[in-house]
This record gives structure tokens, C-alpha cells and sequence, in this order.
């Protein structure tokens, strides 16, 4: 599945949710399942900090694909960061770099990615987008 | 101030409906506004001065000799005037203006630690600092050679004394030190610290942001050297700060900032500096947020601090009680002497989580470290959802707040 249809499956999924609770118990759900990255990699170097909640973020660049995994000490961010790992992981850096996550403002969770929240999201898709960026000018 | 019979009781209904903030909602559900330490709501009163500001005053001050400069300037003047019995200061012109808490304490770290810090002095601050009360600092003995001691706390978030008393001696040149812990609520011992600090000539600052809105504040009878405190934390606008110095250390220190306003004479060759307030106020002030001030004081001298700490204590008092009934639940921050702060943690939830879902439910509190890393690291925690209690609060909102957490709680764990 390309990039967008993943985000248009995932805005079909939430339109299930009747109100904020649904959503949020789901992302909170995500978050507890997903063993998101081995431990080796929960350390400072791979720690993207926000003010509030920290992410870990790590790229492996396999077959021409970027493999993300992540984590967080919040688990409603963990939660995003699972589905921002949904969205992104397993594309080529040219998909990755140049995709548009409209998803999150359609399915009500903009809020997340604002600078005021400082949960470390939007610090992390900036670096999601930097790795992309730079293993595409490594490959060309 | 006298207490009013007509505020034998505190009428909080009443004082809720001077702020028209209150009435709204916030996704979909009533606001409860419980994030008073970051910045208080504005009254009615305040809110209209700022209109009649623009509509009918503004000029600029102490210059014109124009009709609404005049006006202006008195407008500016007023407060001033209205703060010197509010702090109980000796002169009108110990009370300086600035941007906030920050700038106030900044201008002494700079201006009071060109003159009297030098290689090897001590700066005394405490672990519960804000960040604002401890950076300035570090700069300040960055670039002098001095040392910054840190007294500790115990485990209630509360000054260990004794270690202060032994940190004090003839190389202690400030002890700076908060009044009211915007993270813990912990009222400290200041009018003690000050005599100690006394006792071997150093001068002690007071950051009075989390005091101010709360208790009320004489300087001489703490003989307190700096005070620094904002007027948005008090129910007045942003923008305008106080620092209140005792006239013998503003008039050893050297000015803060050059410009205008600040000089009595410039030609290239020298500038003599105007004299004080005015050599600590360079440019031109938030004239607005100065002049509306007053009306933010007139406001709690007229419900009286003494009536607003009384009831603000009470809801303190039931808070606590209520949030300690929820399983899991741990307050921070457990001093004798507290004042109407609330920081907590759920055990296995993340403050930041608790705080996502208290604002769906239209709560407003602080979550994260509160701009206070060393105290955080020194509870070892992240940080905690602060519910910081105001005088248009009740007791409905606490219990709404109570059972957010709960249904919070009910979700992440």
C-alpha cells in the first residue's frame, strides 16, 4: 500500500469512533501493544525530546526501504507515534520525503502536532522526514 | 485591610461573574480553569481599562508635554503610586517596572552582580527554583568566577534550613531564593532566610511570582533587599512585571539597559543616568499592562488578601483531600506551610497522558516539569499535572476535577 492509502484506511478506521473517548482509548490501546523498539536503541543518541513526553526514533535503511521503529514515556503519544509508524515505515526516502500526513489533521488529532503540545510528534516527523532526506541524497 | 462584613463571606459566585472568561466552554464542556501558576484569568474591571486605554488614553509616557501624555503618564503613574502601600515599600521609587518575574530578576543578577560579585563569591539559590530563578544566576557566576550553592529540600518539598544557615558566610553575596514553589506550592520560611542571610551581610531576592496573588506581601517588615513578581499571575494584564529594591542597593547598581528615559544627560563624550525609577527603565514601558495594573490591584485589595488566602485555602484543603481518596494517586509536594497549589501524579501514567485527557474534559492544569528540571530530577520524576487553585474557583470544579482524574485513570491504567 502506498503512503496515502494507508492514511485514507486509517481516516476510514477512526470514522468508526463515536466521540474523543473511543479515539483516545484506541490510541492508548496502540500504545500498550506495540513493542515499538528494542531496547538497545532507548538511549540518548535515538531520544528526541520533547518538553513534556520523550520519543525514541530509529531508521534502518533495508532493500531501499526505511524501516522506522519508535517509542515514547507517554502512551498517548506512543500511540501516534504507532500510527505515525503505520503511515511511514516501509517506504522508499523519495516516498517518505515528499508524502504529505494529512491523516492526522482528518482524523481530529492535529492538536497533537502543534508546538505548544511538546510531546516530541513533531519533532519526530521532522526527523522521519530528515532521515528520508538525507538516505535519498546518499542514494542519487 | 479591614475585613468588609459585606465579605464575611467569601461570595465566590459574585467574584466569578467579573470574569467573563469563565462562562465559556472548552470542547464542548464548561471550563474549568485550574492552570492559575502559568497565568491568572482577568477580571471585568481589567479587561475594560485596556478598552478605555486605547479608546481614550494612549500616548506615551513621561515625554509629551501634550494633553494625553499628561493623562498617560499619570495613568502610568498611579500604579506606581497604588503599588508603594500594596508592597508596603518605604519610596514610590524603589518600585521598578519590567517585563515580568524574569526581567526583574535578570536585572539584578546583571546590574547588582557587576557591582558586588567578583571571582570566588557565592550565589545562593534554593532546589525548588524556576528555571528563571536559577539560569540568571548561572550566567551570572559563569562570567564572575563565583559559585552557585543549591540548598536542598526533603522529601515534602521543603528547605532544609539548616544547610542554608551552613552555606551562609562572609563570600555570600545574594541569596535567591523563591517564595511560593510554582511546582510544589510550598510556602518558605522567608522572613527566617532573611534574617540568617542578614546576619553575614548578603542580600536576599524574593521571587514573589506565586506569592503575590496569594499573601500578603510587606517588604519592611521582611526587610527583603529585591522582590520580583509579574502582573499577569495577578489577575492583571502580561507584559508588565515589578521589581521592588531597596533605594541603597538600586542606587549602587549601575543601569540596566541604555536608551531613552534612563539618562539625564547624553553628549558623546559622557551620559549621566536619570535617577531612580527611571534609570531602570529604559525605553518606552507596556503602558497599557502598567497603567491596567491598577485596576488588578484595586481588585484584590478590595476582596481583600487576607479573604482570597483564607478561601483559597480551603479549597486547597479539599483538593487535597479528595485527589488522595483516588487509588494511585501521589501528591508532590507535601509541606506544612502550602499555598493553593496541587502537583500530583498518577502511579504508571504519564502526566503528560493525564493532562491530553483532563483538557478533553475541558479542565485546564499544567503537565510536565513546570520549568523546574532540578526539581523534577530531584523527585526523580517527569514532571507532574499541577492543579493550581485561584479565587474564582469552587468547590464544583474541584470535584469535576476529581473525577477527570478518576475517569483518567480508569483509561490509562
Amino acid at each position: 500500500m502506498t503512503i496515502n492509502e494507508i492514511q485514507d484506511e486509517l481516516i476510514e478506521d477512526f470514522a468508526f469512533f463515536e466521540d474523543w473517548m473511543a479515539k483516545y482509548e484506541y490510541l492508548i490501546q496502540l500504545g500498550k501493544e506495540l513493542p515499538l523498539i528494542d531496547e538497545q536503541y532507548k538511549k540518548e543518541e535515538y531520544l528526541i525530546k520533547g518538553c513534556q513526553s520523550k520519543v525514541w526514533l530509529h531508521a534502518d535503511h533495508r532493500d531501499g526501504k526505511v524501516i522506522f521503529t519508535a517509542d515514547s514515556d507517554a502512551i498517548i503519544t506512543k500511540g501516534l507515534v504507532g500510527l505515525m509508524i503505520k503511515v511511514l515505515s516501509g517506504h522508499t526516502p523519495r516516498e517518505i520525503a515528499s508524502s504529505d500526513l494529512y491523516f492526522i489533521d482528518q482524523i481530529g488529532l492535529k492538536e497533537h502536532l502543534s508546538p505548544t503540545r511538546a510531546n516530541g510528534l513533531l519533532s519526530m516527523v521532522k526527523q522521519m522526514k530528515l532521515y528520508a532526506l538525507a538516505l535519498q541524497a546518499n542514494e542519487s | 485591610m479591614e475585613r468588609t462584613a459585606v465579605l464575611e463571606r467569601f461570595d465566590v459566585e459574585k467574584v466569578r461573574e467579573d470574569f467573563p472568561i469563565l462562562t465559556r466552554t472548552v470542547n464542548g464542556k464548561p471550563l474549568v480553569y485550574l492552570d492559575n501558576g502559568a497565568t491568572t484569568q482577568k477580571p471585568k474591571q481589567v479587561i475594560d481599562a485596556i478598552v478605555n486605554y486605547y479608546t481614550q488614553l494612549n500616548s506615551n509616557v513621561h515625554r509629551g508635554v501634550h494633553h494625553l501624555s499628561q493623562l498617560a503618564t499619570d495613568a502610568f503613574e498611579v500604579t506606581r503610586r497604588i503599588l508603594r502601600p500594596f508592597l508596603n515599600a518605604p519610596h514610590e521609587h524603589e518600585i521598578i517596572f519590567t517585563k515580568g518575574t524574569t526581567e526583574s530578576i535578570n536585572l539584578v543578577a546583571q546590574c547588582y552582580g557587576k557591582a558586588f560579585v567578583r571571582a570566588g563569591d557565592e550565589i545562593i539559590i534554593s532546589a525548588m527554583e524556576h528555571h528563571s530563578n536559577i539560569v540568571p544566576w548561572q550566567i551570572l557566576c559563569e562570567e564572575r568566577g563565583a559559585v552557585l550553592r543549591v540548598v536542598p529540600i526533603n522529601d515534602a518539598g521543603e528547605l532544609d534550613l539548616d544547610t542554608y544557615k551552613s552555606y551562609l558566610n562572609d563570600r555570600t553575596k545574594m541569596v535567591a531564593i523563591t517564595y511560593v514553589s510554582n511546582a510544589l506550592g510550598t510556602i518558605n520560611p522567608v522572613k527566617e532566610i532573611i534574617q540568617a542571610a542578614h546576619a553575614v551581610g548578603a542580600p536576599v531576592l524574593l521571587d514573589a511570582a506565586q506569592a503575590i496573588q496569594h499573601i500578603p506581601v510587606d517588604v519592611q517588615e521582611l526587610d527583603v533587599d529585591f522582590l520580583a513578581f509579574s502582573g499577569h499571575k495577578m489577575y492583571g494584564p502580561t507584559g508588565i512585571g515589578v521589581l521592588y529594591g531597596k533605594e541603597q542597593w538600586l542606587n549602587a547598581m549601575p543601569p540596566y539597559q541604555g536608551g531613552g528615559e534612563m539618562i539625564k544627560e547624553v553628549t558623546f563624550a559622557k551620559t549621566t543616568y536619570n535617577e531612580l525609577p527611571f534609570k531602570f527603565e529604559a525605553g518606552t514601558p507596556n503602558i497599557e499592562a502598567g497603567i491596567c495594573l491598577t485596576h488588578a490591584i484595586s481588585y484584590l485589595n478590595e476582596l481583600g488578601l487576607p479573604n482570597i488566602a483564607a478561601y483559597e485555602n480551603e479549597l486547597l484543603a479539599y483538593a487535597t483531600h479528595q485527589l488522595t481518596e483516588i487509588p494511585g494517586l501521589r501528591i508532590v509536594g507535601t509541606a506544612r506551610e502550602k499555598s493553593s497549589v496541587v502537583s500530583f501524579l498518577l502511579d504508571g501514567a504519564h502526566p503528560y497522558d493525564v493532562g491530553v485527557i483532563l483538557d478533553k474534559l475541558g479542565i485546564a492544569v499544567r503537565t510536565g516539569h513546570h520549568c523546574t528540571q532540578p526539581l523534577m530530577d530531584r523527585f526523580a520524576i517527569p514532571g507532574t499535572v499541577r492543579a493550581s487553585i485561584a479565587l474564582y474557583n469552587t468547590r464544583e470544579e474541584i470535584d469535576t476535577l476529581v473525577a477527570a482524574v478518576k475517569r483518567a485513570a480508569a483509561m490509562l491504567l
